[in-house]
């Protein structure tokens, strides 16, 4: 299986194709809906954003809350065609790759297009499983937000599948 | 008359509302299980091993099948020959919801407000509470905790008489179609035929507490889920979307009696985290 280093790099971007299963190392950020809000309210009153999205990969995650003993509770994918409407301007602003699950709008396909982006899908209602791939979590804005609040986090060998390659492709849409 | 202590309601929520988010109902791993002989690419075979693995770190660790572990509904059957002392009911049953959803590390998922605010509530109350008076002395609670990726693809329909059997299908498919992967296949799908506007809306989310290893004791109805179930089924959306033969485990129908100009109907969307569960208090 293919192994994928965060943040992305253009010529790994390339070559990936929907459909492929691949296991992702690094660091991503998490955000969902409200922070996305709050993101593309920031970028538009031209305010600084509490994280650099140049290269950047957001997982939409909103978990549940971490035992003493664990770095992070449940946290599986959450419908990412809900931050469809905020992902044209992140992209233009250096976004690279998104993580969740289901399917994307018509704009959301552009921007990929547009900015060699990559959209993967992991596993909805795995939460349990996926939180073992996630090494470290630590909050870096919108605290208030509670699970919704972003954080860095670092992933080891966490399973996807690319959803959306730079050609547009769906993973939705094979045929086998 | 038999008395029965409110705190007794809030702990059995309390109770339910750990196990349930943590721990499959067993009639739906089975049926997981089941589903997953039945596919045959990569993909779809992929998702269903991913789902079984998870269930079973999720009862080792105790940690949540799913992130989103939902918003309580709370059904509450009361016998009439029942007196509720030691306080408001309704406190109780959100005092339970909040001890079991900060007790078992839960996610917080509710906010104050739809529109302005959106002002997360901390403690994933207000429940939704529906109560029954019921025969009998005793009191039966069910909790569902209802995750919205599915939820949010739900929908109402009001058919008209002329729309028949063959309206309620394509209105259900229908709407399976227009969920498709973003809700969490293989799902569970709650179907109320029937009754006013609102009442359709309310059974079609009761019809997913029944066991999915249980069908409409109504031949008619039971004829109706297999039938809905094998044409869900033929549409390919698969576990996850990826394609597939298990795109949903179980279709459950509830009618009841309408007007004699309607033909309501109700579906309401579930991923395979169909998490209810209950208790009788006697
Ligand atoms: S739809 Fe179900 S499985 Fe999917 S994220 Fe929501 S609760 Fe979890």
């Amino acid at each position: 299986m293919k192994h994928i280093t965060l943040p992305l790099q253009k010529e790994e971007i390339e070559t990936l194709q929907a459909g492929e299963p691949v296991l992702l190392s690094g660091m991503m950020y998490t955000a969902r809906d409200a922070a996305h809000k709050k993101l593309v309210e920031m970028i538009e009153k031209g305010e600084r954003l509490p994280f650099d999205l140049h290269g950047a990969s957001i997982y939409y995650v909103g978990p549940t809350p971490a035992r003493e003993n664990q770095v992070i509770g449940s946290a599986g994918p959450t419908t990412s065609s809900r931050m469809d409407p905020y992902v044209p301007l992140l992209a233009e602003n250096g976004l690279k790759g998104m993580i969740g699950k289901g399917r994307r709008s018509k704009e959301v396909i552009d921007a990929i297009r547009k900015h060699q982006m990559v959209y993967f899908v992991c596993t909805g209602g795995a939460g349990a499983l996926l939180s073992h791939c996630i090494t470290s979590r630590e909050v870096i804005a919108f605290p208030e937000l509670l699970a919704e609040a972003v954080a860095r986090i670092e992933v080891k060998d966490f399973p996807c599948f690319v959803g959306l390659d730079i050609h547009g492709n769906d993973i939705y849409d094979l045929e086998d | 008359m038999k008395k029965i202590e409110v705190e007794r309601i809030s702990q059995s929520i309390e109770r339910i509302c750990g196990q349930i988010a943590c721990v499959y109902d067993p009639d739906i791993l089975a049926s997981i299980c089941k589903g997953r002989e039945n596919e045959s690419s990569p993909r779809s075979i992929a998702a269903m091993d991913t789902l079984v693995q998870n269930a079973q770190i999720a009862v080792e660790e105790r940690i949540p099948i799913c992130q989103d572990t939902g918003l309580a509904i709370v059904y509450l059957k009361i016998g009439q020959d029942v007196a509720l002392t030691g306080g408001s009911l309704y406190e109780a049953v959100n005092r339970g919801v909040r001890n079991g959803y900060l007790g078992h590390f839960l996610r917080a998922s509710s906010v104050d407000d739809p529109i302005y605010e959106r002002k997360n509530t901390k403690d994933n109350t207000p429940a939704i509470i529906y109560t029954d008076i019921v025969d009998g002395d005793c009191v039966e609670v069910s909790v569902m905790a209802k995750g919205f990726g599915s939820e949010n693809k739900s929908a109402l329909k009001m058919l008209t008489p002329a729309d028949g059997e063959q309206g309620v299908i394509d209105f259900v498919c229908d709407t399976v179609a227009k969920a498709g992967p973003n809700a969490c296949p293989p799902f569970v799908i709650g179907v109320g035929v029937g009754g006013t506007f609102d009442s359709c809306a309310v059974m079609s989310k009761k019809a997913l507490l029944r066991p999915i290893s249980v069908s409409n004791p109504d031949e008619r109805y039971a004829d109706l889920e297999n039938r809905l179930l094998e044409k869900i089924n033929a549409m390919k959306i698969g576990p996850m979307g990826f394609g597939g033969n298990t795109t949903a485990l179980k279709v459950q129908v509830e009618y009841a009696p309408t007007h004699i100009a309607g033909l309501p109907v109700a579906v309401n969307m579930c991923c395979h985290v169909c998490r209810h569960g209950s208790e009788v208090i006697e």
